[in-house]
């Protein structure tokens, strides 16, 4: 082992690391587990009907279920392209 | 009344089996009737951690079809009267468990007076794991201090909370953190998660913390419980798990650094 070794050592805490990255990620798998199953058909058509209008991104749409205490909000949120966009024929 | 407790993790390698066979050791040690039920068919292993793997003649898909009984296919352990083992089929196709099946298993347990029936699930959250945990009252959930660990530990808490008998009826399956291979020099070095953050990111507190030790491999080689292994900090560490299970209150063991001595330091300790 070197003698400066322990100056490059200090900044590797990895464990911090692992620790953020996780809260991350199951923060977000949790949203999603307590997501009833209808809510990926639901984004997925009202897209479909977004789409005869509007010509946006596959990933435009975001439907999210939030639950504050009893009663249940239903997030709708839709990413409008930067230009507008001619609406598609049809 | 029977107290059903599975032990599961969702990953594979983290420490099911050894902690199954140390848990039903020493909750038997306690005093406590105990089966030990290997639900990983195909993959048999619990036999061999618990050293009885050449008395196997009927295991649990047997008595699941009615071809052996009960009593033929539980394995009496040889150290403690109190603790059986029932072994997981080694050649049948994993669709030979049914709901019904296991049910009947775990009624007719607890009908024979078992306080404890541990089922040692397999990894992953298909079918065994699901049959393991279905009708569990407790549950052990087996973590190593490592990132897809506590990922899928986090799942299969989701998967307790909604997919057991217990969560169908709107009741909770009473759940525990068991953190293994824990090496409190490399979280002192922040290299591995604490014991605070596990606890911290999945929401729940351990109720054992089983150091990173050599004598769990000896154990498994020599086909005894690590849990009989006195003197070992990790055997220490799991008979303290058993009694907080059991309700007892104790104070966390081998989870920071040994200050080594002088004599210790020079003649290795």
């Amino acid at each position: 082992m070197g003698l400066f070794d322990f100056l490059t050592q200090r900044n590797k805490n990895t464990a911090s690391t692992a620790k953020n990255r996780l809260q991350i990620l199951i923060q977000q798998e949790r949203s999603l587990r307590n997501a009833p199953d209808y809510l990926p058909v639901l984004q997925r058509e009202l897209l479909e009907v977004i789409r005869k209008y509007i010509n946006v991104d596959a990933d435009a749409v975001k439907v999210d279920l939030h639950k504050d205490g009893d009663s249940e909000l239903l997030d709708i949120s839709v990413a409008l392209p930067e230009k507008p966009a001619t609406a598609a024929n049809g | 009344m029977a107290e059903i407790i599975v032990v599961t993790s969702g990953k594979g390698g983290v420490g099911k089996t050894t902690s199954s066979a140390s848990l039903a050791c020493g909750l038997a040690k306690a005093g406590k009737k105990t089966a030990v039920i290997d639900f990983d068919v195909g993959l048999r292993n619990l036999d061999l951690i618990m050293g009885c793997e050449r008395r196997v003649v009927y295991d649990f898909v047997n008595v699941v079809n009615g071809e052996a009984s009960l009593k033929q296919a539980l394995i009496k352990d040889k150290r403690f009267d109190n603790l059986h083992v029932l072994a997981a089929s080694q050649t049948r196709d994993k669709d030979a468990l049914t709901k019904e099946g296991v049910e009947k298993v775990l009624k007719d347990l607890a009908d024979e007076g078992f306080d404890f029936i541990v089922c040692d699930s397999p990894a992953g959250i298909e079918k065994g794991a699901f049959l393991a945990m279905y009708f569990a009252d407790r549950a052990v959930v087996v973590v190593n201090p490592e990132v897809s660990s506590v990922r899928d530990s986090d799942r299969i808490l989701g998967l307790l909370a909604s997919k057991t008998q217990k969560a169908e009826k709107g009741e909770r399956v009473k759940e525990h953190l068991l953190l293994t291979r824990y090496s409190p020099k490399r979280v002192e070095a922040g290299d591995m998660l604490s014991i605070a953050d596990v606890q911290e990111i999945l929401g729940l507190e351990v109720v054992g913390v089983i150091p990173e030790s050599p004598e769990v491999l000896q154990s498994s080689n020599a086909g005894v419980p690590v849990i009989l292994d006195e003197v070992s900090p990790a055997g220490q560490a799991y008979t303290d798990a058993v009694a907080r299970i059991l309700g007892e209150d104790r104070p966390m063991r081998f989870t920071t650094v040994e200050k080594k001595g002088f004599f210790s330091k020079m003649f290795g300790g």
